[in-house]
């Protein structure tokens, strides 16, 4: 096992430097070269541009431009925001926790629900119960959620005008715990309806293989509640895959829902790249790319190592 | 919904090659939500290609004297914030959504099966080669590079956002691909076409594709309607179709400023974009039991 873990990360390395090209090249991509922002500044002389470019090591050959940057992002400096001029570390940090409390409140609202509800529309197989949460799932997996947002809005925002319409808190009030709540539910149920569905629906499948396994029926011959048998015997097993969906998921607690941040105003990382990309601010769009990229890798490396470590049925040669 | 499974009979291996299509055609049929999705996306395709004679308003030009009118019999789904009839504009809006999903996906199964054949078939360095870059691109978060593509070519062409989403969407179908290559490679007849002088290209060809076909088919069925949600939430961040064309993303982003005065104009090409979606999604489901009995004796268990 141990083996195994070092060498899955060994070889995620030429992924993550693989990775590093791409984010520098899209540096060098920018529309009008990186300087593109200074050059459109009043009064700004071509001597001066040359001397920012001096500075920023831009009159050097690519090859120690990139090992120059690469060494410079590992040790975590990420340089500054060409529009906020503060250090990219501390504007994704202070983005971080907004983030993390939408998602992660998505996250866990997800799981609680998705597992009974997985659980018991396998056992009751095509009852009206499983026949009318499998269409809802079918749907909800079909509906673009910047709709089911803008829906949402129009529903509970406009008409009925018990939620707010966005933003993290009520401009100018203290902290208050219940208008923050209020602030949340909107946002994280919409992502946390799409997000359901896909839940739900492998869950769904995954009980459905697992009860028709031989062991299953040892546990009934020997005399076990039909309770214990779902619960102790049945998910514990089908929930190993669900396992490795969730790893698989652990960059989007950094992504975040991007355009669901942005229907609703939520100052959190997609927000955050949104803003850079628009007014092309490259520091800030490498360290979010680099940055989420590298958690696809982890992601995936945790995945495999949970699904080895949970189900010793699988080996690792 | 997932009820219709038929019992897999085993053909004759006399018919084998014919037999298993139509066998894959009757389990088809069989699966109603399919065919109900199949009627949907035709209506919708009439309409579509139709709406110039259905329809007595011009999607692009502005009426300032109709703003805002709410569904009537003139106008079934109401007018936008210039006038225009929402109806006339979601069906004009609905040939850019479909085509450019259909387009992005041919794109995307065309570089993920030549990817996919090249690596399985050849093996060795050319298969690591390609699968590093499959992961490669897979660990990019594919809205952020959709982002940064959109805003660096800022007022892209239909044709260039049709390549963009074709080439973030290809790597399912280039693993997918791949795999079956690497088993059906291995098998008697391919040995045995090679046997009696076959070339790589004509084993690739005639053996290795046709039996490869059903998971493409699969993929790109369902990948169509990811394109359709791609499309529609590139055009809803501004950086997809460009208005006055109608795209039901750009009609959604139009909606945002509207939704208080005129709530129509955020339900209805939403509600469109939905449809489209759920159609396809039940017809590659369909696809999927048709062409995968192996799927369906896992779902009967």
């Amino acid at each position: 096992m141990g083996r195994y873990v070092l060498r899955r990360l060994v070889q995620s390395v030429p992924l993550l430097l693989g990775i590093s090209v791409i984010v520098f090249a899209i540096l060098k991509a920018v529309p009008g070269g990186p300087l593109a922002l200074y050059e459109s500044t009043p009064g700004i002389t071509d001597e001066d541009i040359r001397r920012l470019e001096h500075s920023f090591g831009l009159d050097q050959p690519l090859p120690v431009q990139y090992v120059t940057w690469l060494g410079k992002f590992v040790t975590g400096d990420w340089g500054y925001s060409l529009v906020q001029h503060q250090p990219v570390l501390s504007l994704i940090l202070e983005r971080l926790p907004n983030t993390l409390y939408l998602m992660g409140t998505v996250f866990v609202a997800v799981l609680i629900l998705a597992i009974p509800i997985g659980t018991i529309t396998a056992v009751r197989q095509y009852s009206l119960l499983d026949h009318a949460v499998t269409g809802a799932t079918f749907a909800f997996l079909s509906t673009p959620t910047f709709w089911l947002g803008l829906l949402l809005i129009i529903v509970f925002g406009l008409d009925l005008r018990w939620l707010p319409l966005g933003g993290m808190a009520t401009a100018g009030l203290p902290f208050d715990l219940g208008d923050r709540i209020r602030h949340l539910i909107l946002p994280a149920t919409t992502i946390a309806l799409v997000q359901l569905g896909a839940r739900v629906r492998y869950l769904r499948a995954s009980m459905l293989e697992t009860i028709g396994l031989d062991y299953m029926r040892t546990a009934r011959a020997k005399g076990l509640a039909e309770s214990a048998i779902v619960i102790r015997h049945a998910l514990k097993n089908a929930a190993i895959p669900l396992v490795t969906i969730i790893a698989l998921d652990i960059p989007e607690l950094f992504i975040g829902a991007l355009v669901t941040e942005q229907i609703f105003g939520w100052p959190g990382i997609g927000r955050l790249f949104w803003d850079a990309a628009t007014r092309t601010d490259y520091p800030i769009l490498m360290a979010v790319l680099a940055v989420s990229s590298a958690l696809v890798i982890l992601g995936n490396l945790i995945a495999d190592v949970a699904y080895g470590y949970l189900d010793p049925r699988i080996r690792y040669a | 919904m997932a009820g219709q499974a038929v019992a897999v009979a085993v053909p004759p291996a006399v018919e084998r090659q014919r037999g298993q299509w139509r066998l894959a055609f009757e389990r088809f049929r069989a699966h109603r939500p399919a065919l109900a999705g199949i009627a949907v996306i035709a209506l919708l395709a009439f309409f579509v290609v139709a709406v110039p004679v259905l329809s007595p308003y011009d999607a692009e030009s502005p009426k300032l004297l109709e703003i805002f009118e709410p569904p009537s019999l003139a106008h079934p789904m109401g007018t936008d914030s210039l006038g225009r009839d929402l109806a006339t504009r979601i069906l004009y809006g609905g040939r850019v959504s479909l085509a450019v999903g259909l387009l992005a996906v041919a794109v995307a199964i065309t570089v993920g099966t030549l990817v996919g054949m090249t690596a399985g078939f050849y093996g060795g360095w050319v298969d690591t080669v390609l699968m590093r870059t499959v992961d490669l691109v897979y660990s990019i978060p594919s809205l952020f590079l959709l982002i940064l593509l959109g805003v660096y070519f800022r007022g892209l062409s239909v044709a260039a956002i049709i390549l963009v989403l074709g080439l973030l969407r290809w790597m399912t179908t280039a693993r997918l691909v791949r795999a079956q290559f690497l088993s059906l490679k291995e098998r008697e007849f391919v040995e045995a076409a090679r046997c009696v002088g076959a070339r790589d290209l004509r084993i690739i060809v005639r053996h290795l594709l046709p039996n490869s076909l059903a998971p493409i088919i699969v993929t790109a069925t369902l990948g169509v309607a990811g394109a359709i949600i791609a499309e529609s939430t590139l055009s809803f961040l501004g950086l997809g179709i460009q208005p006055p064309t109608p795209s039901w993303g750009n009609m959604l982003m139009d909606a945002t400023q509207d939704m208080e005065m005129a709530p129509w104009t955020a339900i209805f090409p939403g509600f469109f974009i939905f449809v489209a979606v759920v159609s396809i999604n039940f017809v590659g489901d369909g696809l999927r039991d048709a062409l995968d009995p192996r799927h369906v004796v896992r779902k009967e268990q």
